[in-house]
């Protein structure tokens, strides 16, 4: 597959959820910005974009110097501005709320200013004692770090097991969020900053120990594995397709239909990715089941209320037992209705089934919208539950000669925490590195 | 309900808004429209021998995603035949008996030259006349507009020609363009002028286009400096209008002009002393509909305030302007910072800080630093909209308060922080009263 593969059909059938603003409306919109001083926007960004600063740059009309300023901060500026959650990031701190006012729109602005602002990141050419860094993985984590080692004169190859870089911002963000050709230009705009990409499985075609023969550091951004099974009867028919699968075909595979009929089982971002992906792919009905109530939902309330508008249909307190095969394929799903029994040690809400309370819903197509497995297992780190332990500010591992973040660290967040993530262990190895070279 | 009738140098008119002369008032058929919108006079667009324009003419200074806050213009006297114009006039002043209607001049500095047209316009029917001694564009190089008007001789002696043989009221509209605008004013008060309008518009050039460097409005590749005018001029306007409305040897009738584009900018006028307003841009602007605002705004306040008519506020703002040595050294206000409203944009921190006096401080503010993720999702949702941060809260230390006003100034919420009176103890003290003791 290349860039230009992407599914045509999904420009019309996924029209951007946030459409792009015009420069009018965009110096109008910049022209709100009140300037705070120490921005609480800024705080509330992870990766600490300067907001005021890019901001009163496109009231000024200096789009490239405002692009350079989030890009600065932030190399995926350009994906983070169209899927971060901007509600209960840098525009749910906006002190507009608190004056009764809509809070500016920075996502757009940032959108605006780097698809206008035509910029690019000059950086040295490695020297002969330039660090040597392999990131694993190809998804948002590695690129930032990538990015931000490159700016500081490190060589760096970014090594991804999947056809395309990008991760999840190439195969896993909803379409009417971001497309894969965007996500792809920003992986260009990194190559073109002397970052090398290589596909190759880490751990299998290319053992760990090469990794550690070759190179002084090496970064791990793999993020999460597949989808956990259902673990009822019947989890592996044909027609039943995990969100992540399903998703990522809808977004590489021209001809996928899901059918008249879909049941997304889950209740968090992916499960409403995933429902909302099934309406505008055809689906006459589509059922999201979710085990606890709304309260419990883990989803954020803004895609909740999104998948309501789309149509999806959304019934609680029911939890699966089994998919129910006809002629082969699944064709229904057995739920049994719980109830909530009060909080457990972590917080979270317990259920139970409730006896004798089994019904059958019929379907074309079973969506599970579960956790995702961790892939660090096969990593020699030291673990913190599941996920990679780190020291937060520099990304160091137990290991000293490995760096981590994104998903694979913080259990599965958002783009922008893996861009965050990247940064920051740029920075701990290239300060390490210092100490080492002397 | 207030009456907003007007007599202005004996001129009558329904209400004071007038159409300043410029491109409202080119032609006759406009001047009726705008009769009917509502307005109460019109100085048609300065007559005298039909030149030739250019294109293109106007530019602007937009400003905070407004267009427009100030226009600039390099455009002539009227390109249309006399004839025409004086036919029109009688035309307006036939259906529009009631309306004033006023004959803007400038000729060549001609004794006769000024003879024929006052004539000429006064037998067309015009309520008065406006001896253009402004334009500070192109006609003063032909030694008019501003020419005159920067050099109170000339200034004197053509409005003596003219009330040699006017029967109408004379106004004379000075120009800015002038380090004293006392000395024209009185100069044509000497020479008999019935009034004074004030102001044309100010020597501009309003900008540069960053890509061709030809500064504009572009003619040719080439530009010309122009004559500023709209919002931007307004505070300009009204101080010279005060220096005119002060000065006991040039103050006359006044009808004041610059930055008026509502019932307001209006009301300030005549509180500084004018009988009547004008207005061009606002109205190039949006129109003549304007004036229906004007008119209700105007009336509202009035009842309001209980003006009955125009003559019960005008001027009342003249002896509340002095010079600064008058003013009391004792007064003292400071500036309190209301914690229930302020929003946290701390915007009068640093104002204070790097443009005041450095008294605005923070109780607590964690030092900056490397951060993760600065908040978990649900608290995060409960973020927005959520109370102002006590960290975010700056107070005032009002010992050290000059009482500038900048804070209050840059605070974007309403009555989030006032000025408050401190009482300081000491009597009223001016800075006269304390180098005299
Ligand atoms: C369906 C879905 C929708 C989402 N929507 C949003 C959203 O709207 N907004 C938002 O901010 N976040 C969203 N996220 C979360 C976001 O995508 C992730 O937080 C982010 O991509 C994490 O980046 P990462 O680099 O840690 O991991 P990934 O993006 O997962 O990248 C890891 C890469 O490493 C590769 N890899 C794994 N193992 C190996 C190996 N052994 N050798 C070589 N390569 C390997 C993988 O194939 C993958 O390409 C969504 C996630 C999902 C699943
Ligand atoms: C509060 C204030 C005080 C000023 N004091 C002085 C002064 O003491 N001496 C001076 O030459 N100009 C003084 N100025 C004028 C400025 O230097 C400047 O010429 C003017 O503000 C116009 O520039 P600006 O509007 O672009 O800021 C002062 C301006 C302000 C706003
Ligand atoms: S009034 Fe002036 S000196 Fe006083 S707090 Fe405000 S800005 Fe500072």
């Amino acid at each position: 597959m290349t860039a230009s593969s992407v599914v045509p059909a999904n420009l019309e059938r996924f029209p951007d959820l946030h459409p792009a603003l015009d420069s009018q409306s965009a110096v109008a919109e910049a022209n709100r910005c009140l300037f705070c001083y120490d921005a609480p926007c800024t705080a509330a960004c992870p990766t600490h974009i300067d907001v005021p600063r890019f901001i009163r740059k496109i009231g000024s009309g200096n789009l490239r110097g405002s692009a350079l300023t989030i890009l600065d901060a932030n190399i995926l500026g350009l994906s983070c501005s169209r899927v971060c959650p901007v509600d209960v990031l840098c525009e749910g701190s906006c002190v507009m709320h608190r004056y009764n006012k809509k809070p500016i729109e920075i996502g757009r602005l940032q959108r605006y200013a780097i698809e206008h602002g035509k910029a690019s990141i000059a950086c040295p050419a490695p020297g002969d004692a330039a660090l040597n860094v392999a990131c694993v993985g190809g998804g948002p984590a590695s690129l930032s770090c990538a990015a931000e080692l490159r700016r500081h004169g490190a060589r760096v190859t970014v090594f991804d097991n999947r056809p395309l870089p990008g991760g999840l911002n190439t195969y896993g963000v909803a379409e009417y969020k971001l497309r894969p050709t965007d996500s792809l230009r920003e992986v260009e705009m990194i190559r073109a900053m002397g970052v090398e990409f290589r596909q190759a499985e880490i751990g299998g075609a290319i053992p760990l120990s090469q990794l550690e023969a070759e190179f002084d550091f090496i970064f791990i951004g793999v993020g999460l594995g597949a989808m956990d099974r259902l673990g009822i009867p019947g989890d592996q028919l044909p027609g039943v397709i995990d969100a992540l699968r399903f998703i990522e075909r809808y977004k590489t595979q021209p001809s996928f239909a899901p059918g008249r009929t879909v049941i997304v089982i889950g209740g968090g971002n992916t499960a409403i990715d995933a429902a909302n992906a099934a309406v505008r792919l055809g689906a006459q009905d589509v059922h999201l089941f979710y085990r606890r109530t709304p309260n419990e939902m883990p989803a954020f309330p803004f895609e909740y209320d999104h998948a309501k508008i789309e149509g999806v249909r959304f019934h609680w307190l029911a939890k699966p037992i089994a998919v129910v095969e006809v002629a082969g394929r699944a064709a229904a799903v057995r739920f049994a209705n719980t109830r909530l029994t009060g909080p457990a040690g972590d917080g979270r809400q317990t259920i139970e089934v409730i006896p004798d309370s089994e019904y059958e819903v019929a379907c074309d197509t079973v969506i599970p919208a579960l956790g995702q497995s961790r892939l660090t297992s096969t990593l020699h780190l030291e673990i913190n539950g599941s996920s990679v332990a780190v020291d937060r500010p520099t990304g160091r591992t137990s290991n000293p000669k490995y760096y981590a973040g994104g998903d694979c660290v913080n259990g599965g967040r958002e783009v922008v925490d893996a861009v965050a993530d990247g940064k920051r262990a740029a920075l701990g190895m290239l300060s390490n590195g210092m100490a080492k070279h002397g | 309900m207030a009456d907003l009738s007007s007599t202005f140098a004996g001129i009558r008119s329904p209400n004071p808004f007038w159409l300043a002369s410029g491109p409202p008032t080119n032609c006759g058929e406009q001047i009726q429209r705008a009769f009917e919108a509502g307005w109460g006079g019109a100085v048609w667009k300065t007559l005298g021998d039909p030149i030739v324009n250019v294109s293109s003419r106007y530019s602007s200074v937009d400003w905070n995603g407004q267009r427009m806050m100030g226009l600039n213009n390099i455009e002539l006297i009227t390109d249309r035949p006399l004839e025409t114009n004086l036919r029109e006039i009688t035309e307006v002043k036939k259906r529009f008996p009631q309306h004033a209607v006023i004959a803007s001049i400038m000729v060549d500095s001609n004794r006769e030259a000024w003879h024929t047209i006052v004539k000429r316009c006064e037998d067309a029917g015009a309520d008065g006349l406006e001896l253009n001694f402004g334009c500070p564009h192109g006609m003063s190089e032909r030694g008019m507009g501003s020419a005159v008007g920067q050099v109170p001789d000339y200034a004197c002696m053509i409005t003596e020609w003219v009330k040699e043989v006017a029967r109408t009221p004379v106004l004379v509209k000075l120009t800015p363009n002038v380090t004293d605008i006392r000395m024209v004013a009185r100069a044509a008060k000497r020479a008999g002028a019935d009034a004074l309008s004030a102001i044309n518009t100010i020597n501009s050039i309003t900008g540069i286009d960053l890509d061709t460097l030809t500064p504009r409005p572009n003619v040719g590749g080439m530009s010309s400096h122009g004559g500023y005018c709209g919002p931007a001029v307004k505070p300009i306007a009204l101080h010279l209008i005060q220096q005119i409305a002060a000065d006991p040897q040039a103050v006359l009738p006044l009808s004041g002009i610059g930055g008026i584009s509502g019932w307001r900018e209006a009301a300030e006028f005549i509180l500084l002393g004018c009988g009547t307003v004008q207005v061009c841009t606002a109205a190039m602007h949006h129109g003549y509909r304007i004036v229906e605002d004007m008119i209700d705004g105007l009336s509202n306040w009035m009842d309001d305030k209980g003006f009955r008519t125009i003559e019960d506020f005008r001027g009342l703002s003249v002896p509340k302007i002095t010079e600064w040595k008058h003013l009391d050294l004792n007064y003292k206000i400071v500036a309190r910072i209301n914690r229930e409203t302020c929003i946290g944009c701390d915007l009068c921190y640093i104002a204070c800080w790097d443009g005041a006096h450095q008294c605005i401080h923070f109780d607590a503010r964690p030092p900056a630093g490397i951060t993760v993720t600065p908040v978990s999702r649900p608290e995060a949702l409960r973020a927005t909209g959520g109370p102002t941060p006590p960290a975010r809260i700056p107070h005032v230390d009002e010992t050290e308060c000059v009482g500038c006003n900048l804070c209050w100034l840059v605070c974007p919420v309403e009555n989030c922080i006032s000025m408050a009176k401190i009482d300081t103890g000491a009597p009223p003290q001016s800075w006269a009263q304390r180098t005299e003791a």
